[in-house]
């Protein structure tokens, strides 16, 4: 498998990273070499095998629905890069 | 003072042989005296670790103090810790000041007492195998200067063996504990999966990423893990177990201990001189009463290929957070909402954290879903089972931690295949969830070598007993680089 230009501007684009014309050819060079290592993967016959997505076999556990956190509002918007009238403050969205 | 073990330094404590903020002291002046070269800490606050060095000499006093209060630690910059700023190694981070305690952070500090030094150097989000990645600059390996001291943990580990911190926090994915471990010739153990309550440590892979200790032994590892561990209703993955004391079994004889050795661990691909020494330490516990067997881990070879689509996966979901909206570095110029994720993401993220988070989107995207990301999921049951299967021939399973000792800064940062393959042997170990230690083995030409231990789940004990044993035996694990007094 091999990821064309245009696929790398796409999955870039997925992510939600902005690339320039130079670094998508950088960028397809190293995912292309970390692909042809990911390939190994297509030779194994998996047929039956149960996906295993954890180290543990658990179920979500649930918890009572009551408060349980403390109001830190002001404490956490005290980080954020743009806030008003507690709100954070983006790009209009809505004309 | 400086090389002292915890326990010693536990019982200076108590005797007021030294205070708490004379130990701290001690720590700050050498962090000031040796950082600039060795870059292990991205933050040091001298008034913060002092101001929580007299609470500690207050419990002494009252008489509340636990074994540990009152001991300097150097904590990852991964975890969050209030009041610190916590920057992951990333530019996105570089002004994140944390709102919250992480769980270990708590637990370590609050409930037992220890003194945190700062905040340690990492590979960017832990993404990285030689401290390179770092926004902050890359560590130096206190064995050799012009080498790595390996990573995620590369801080931790370096902080750790140069002395500048009597023991250390790290998190390993893919072997970040135990990789700079056996670099910088320390004990370092990575816990069974949900062992170790994951809260407040910023998140790379979830289903991989585990906490565990990093210091000058087993017996130190064992005192740091009990102020670690416990179930923590704030991680949904954390396991509720009766509590144990990870020191209880630590001069346990070794007659009879089976040791398998996995012939995949002992074929190509190691570096000859790195493998002697591994093999001499196994004849080391042959003389201690341990026997061995040949086992297969079939699949190993399957380790890094399926990690490197499971980890990606993983990171790009939880990396998503970072949006320059709440929290974290947020571009100067944009034209829209779109384009404001984007700038902030390019310019907030290096090279290694968009390759992955890159590779995560793409295997988990439609029409590929099921080609990587499943397949890579059916292949990490096949790897868990080669452990279920050897593990009924042996107690313990050892092999090298990693394949070469300490490599050149830059040997590798160009080349990310040959960056990961660095990981050759410790991958599996998390894909399984199982717990791991590097236990130091030998010197090949000036650079410390890690012998890797692997154990059933929940065999943290154990896995300490072994290393414990062994390091009655042989005095790899105090040998010290030159330079430094």
């Amino acid at each position: 498998m091999s990821l064309t230009l245009e696929q790398v501007h796409r999955i870039a684009h997925l992510a939600r990273i902005e690339v320039s014309e130079s670094e998508a050819l950088s960028t397809q060079g190293h995912l292309n070499g970390i692909f042809q290592l990911i390939e190994q993967m297509q030779a194994v016959d998996t047929q039956g095998v149960e996906p295993m997505a954890h180290a543990q076999d658990l179920g979500q556990r649930l918890r009572a629905d009551v408060v349980s956190e403390t109001d830190r509002r002001a404490a956490f918007q005290a980080i954020a890069p743009e806030v008003e009238a507690g709100l954070y403050l983006v790009p209009k969205v809505i004309e | 003072m400086i090389n002292a073990s915890l326990k010693q330094l536990s019982q200076a404590l108590a005797a007021r042989q030294i205070s708490s903020v004379e130990l701290t002291q001690l720590f700050l002046d050498r962090i000031n005296r040796f950082n600039p070269t060795l870059n292990a800490f991205i933050t040091v606050d001298a008034e913060k670790s002092l101001a929580a060095a007299r609470a500690a000499d207050a419990r002494i006093a009252a008489g509340n103090a636990g074994l540990l209060t009152g001991i300097p630690i150097a904590q990852k910059d991964i975890f969050c810790a209030e009041g610190w700023r916590t920057t992951c190694g990333s530019k996105m981070l570089a002004n994140f000041v944390s709102p919250y305690d992480a769980t270990v952070i708590r637990k370590m500090e609050a409930e037992a007492g220890l003194v945190s030094l700062g905040k340690t150097n990492m590979d960017e989000f832990a993404m990285g195998s030689s401290n390179e990645t770092s926004f902050f600059g890359p560590v130096r390996n206190p064995w050799d200067t012009e080498r790595v001291p390996g990573g995620s943990s590369g801080g931790s580990a370096a902080a750790v063996a140069a002395r500048l911190a009597p023991a250390a926090t790290g998190t390993d994915t893919g072997g970040s504990i135990r990789q700079p471990a056996a670099l910088c010739n320390l004990t370092g153990l990575k816990p069974t999966y949900g062992v170790v309550s994951r809260y407040g440590m910023i998140a790379f892979a979830s289903s991989l990423d585990q906490a565990g200790p990093m210091a000058a032994s087993a017996e130190d590892c064992a005192l740091l893990l009990n102020s670690m561990v416990g179930f923590d209703e704030r991680d949904s993955t954390s396991l509720e177990r009766p509590a144990e004391d990870y020191c209880r079994d630590l001069e346990k004889p070794l007659a009879g201990l089976r040791i398998g050795l996995p012939k995949e661990f002992f074929g190509e691909g190691c570096d000859p001189e790195v493998m002697a020494a591994v093999r001499a330490a196994i004849a080391e516990y042959e003389k201690l009463g341990a026997t061995t067997v040949e086992v297969s881990l079939p699949n190993s070879h399957l380790s890094v290929p399926a990690y490197y689509v499971i980890a990606p996966a993983e990171a790009s979901s939880n990396l998503s957070r970072f949006d320059g909206v709440r929290y974290g570095f947020r571009a100067e110029d944009y034209a829209n909402l779109d384009d404001m994720y984007m700038k902030s993401r390019a310019q907030g993220f290096g090279a290694e954290v968009k390759r992955r988070i890159m590779i995560g989107a793409y295997v988990l995207s439609h029409g590929y879903y099921d080609a990587y990301y499943l397949q890579a999921q059916r292949i990490r049951r096949l790897i868990a089972n080669d452990f279920v299967e050897a593990f009924k021939s042996c107690d313990v399973i050892m092999g090298p931690t990693s394949p070469s000792t300490a490599f050149k800064l830059g040997e590798k940062a160009a080349d990310p295949v040959q960056m990961y393959l660095s990981d050759i042997y410790t991958i599996a170990v998390n894909l399984a969830g199982l717990p791991g230690m590097s236990v130091p083995c030998g010197l090949v030409g000036g650079l410390p070598v890690g012998l890797q231990l692997v154990g059933n789940y929940f065999a943290e004990a154990q896995l300490l007993n072994v290393a414990h044993r062994y390091q009655q035996a042989t005095d790899w694990h105090q040998r010290r680089p030159a330079g430094l007094e």
